[in-house]
């Protein structure tokens, strides 16, 4: 994927050039190895600093909310999901933007891979399917699908559903993918055992909001944990207040999540919050045959009302 | 709910007009029933902060 740098970078000149839009949104390189930001150019003589490999998980989608000029975006597959749900959402116009498509086959897990090798991470290189790693003592060659980020792992979706150009042809989509075995483990489990996973799952958690703030879905001006008056939720760390706030911002997010990964990739202590997004994404499916942003012309599962809708939990 | 570890019969759900007086009873005293069962909730439950 490190090829379409160069594509993006002319893209990016044209149409800042060609005054077709005010901004374009991509990514530069972090000042530390596989840590990609978000970048945002104005100006025809900065599209040098866009790059595009795989460290580029963060959700461009999140920095559109609201926004009034005219903006190019570079959209994996989960990211045009996101920015369909925004335009279902009214949080942009369709006409202000100009999605240039990334077809995508996966982003790299940081997490993995610096628990793959020993010492730090000096540099990390990519082919299209390698991925190496240098460390102060030695040079790691790895396989690219065996550090992917698992949300990667299990995308079917890899190619954009939405884009006025593309920076290169399709790639294959994944098939044959159960994207839920550990959800149905987690369902299958006594109740006890659930609330204890649960616990285990979000101990370490510092409520820091990563999660919150990279989640392009997160745009509310005041986020419930936020409020004062009235205040919804404790601050602290007891355990409830941690699983309230989880719990909640996984239901804010039912029917609209992509599982685009963006909030267990920000997670500074690598909570898969995800296994809470993905059992209401699985259950979308299952009742009532959604998957959240494949098209702007469909309304979102629960803006909709079927007369056949499931209605066994109403008693 | 039931998927965090909270009992089934805990949580209920259930439209009642405000005509229908008989339901009303009836849906009370159905989840009054099924959550007396279940004896007192042990989850979502606030300690004490500890002070030294």
């Amino acid at each position: 994927m490190s090829g379409y740098t160069e594509k993006m970078r002319d893209i990016a000149g044209r149409l800042l050039k060609e005054c077709a839009v005010d901004m374009v949104i991509g990514f530069r390189k972090g000042t530390m190895p596989m840590m990609n930001e978000p970048c945002f150019v104005t100006k025809p003589e900065d599209v040098q600093s866009l790059v595009w490999d795989s460290n580029c998980g963060i959700n461009l989608a999140n920095y559109l909310a609201n926004r009034k000029e005219k903006i190019a975006i570079f959209a994996k597959g989960c990211d045009s999901r996101n920015i369909v749900t925004h335009i279902t959402e009214n949080k942009i116009e369709r006409d202000q933007l100009h999605i240039v498509g990334v077809p995508c086959t996966g982003m790299i897990d940081k997490r993995k891979i610096t628990g793959m090798v020993a010492g730090e991470i000096l540099e990390v290189s990519e082919t299209e399917n390698t991925i190496k790693v240098k460390t102060s003592d030695a040079e790691t060659l790895l396989d690219k699908k065996d550090v992917l980020q698992q949300n990667c792992a299990l995308c079917i979706h890899r190619n954009p559903v939405i884009h006025d150009e593309m920076v290169a042809d399709p790639v294959q989509e994944q098939t044959d993918i159960d994207r839920y075995a550990e959800i149905h483990k987690i369902e299958e489990m006594e109740t006890e055992d659930k609330w204890r996973f649960f616990d285990d799952l979000l101990s370490p958690c510092i409520r820091c909001y990563a999660c919150r703030n990279a989640c392009p879905l997160c745009y509310c001006p005041t986020c419930f944990v936020d409020e004062s008056k009235p205040q919804w939720v404790g601050k602290g760390q007891d355990p409830i207040d941690v699983r309230t706030f989880h719990l909640l911002r996984a239901y804010h997010c039912a029917g609209r999540c992509t599982d685009c990964g963006a909030c267990e990739r920000a997670c500074p202590v690598g909570i898969n919050m995800r296994l809470l997004t993905r059992k209401l994404e699985k259950d979308c499916q299952e009742q009532f045959g959604w998957e959240a942003g494949l098209s702007p012309d469909q309304r979102p599962a629960l803006d909709v009302y079927k007369a056949n809708d499931p209605e066994a939990f109403i008693k | 709910m039931e998927y965090m570890g909270i009992e089934r019969d805990r949580l209920h759900m259930s439209w009642v007009s405000s005509a229908e007086a008989t339901k009303f009873i009836d849906v009370v005293t159905r989840v009054t029933e099924a959550v007396r069962a279940l004896g007192p909730n042990q989850h979502f439950v606030k300690q004490k902060a500890k002070v030294a």
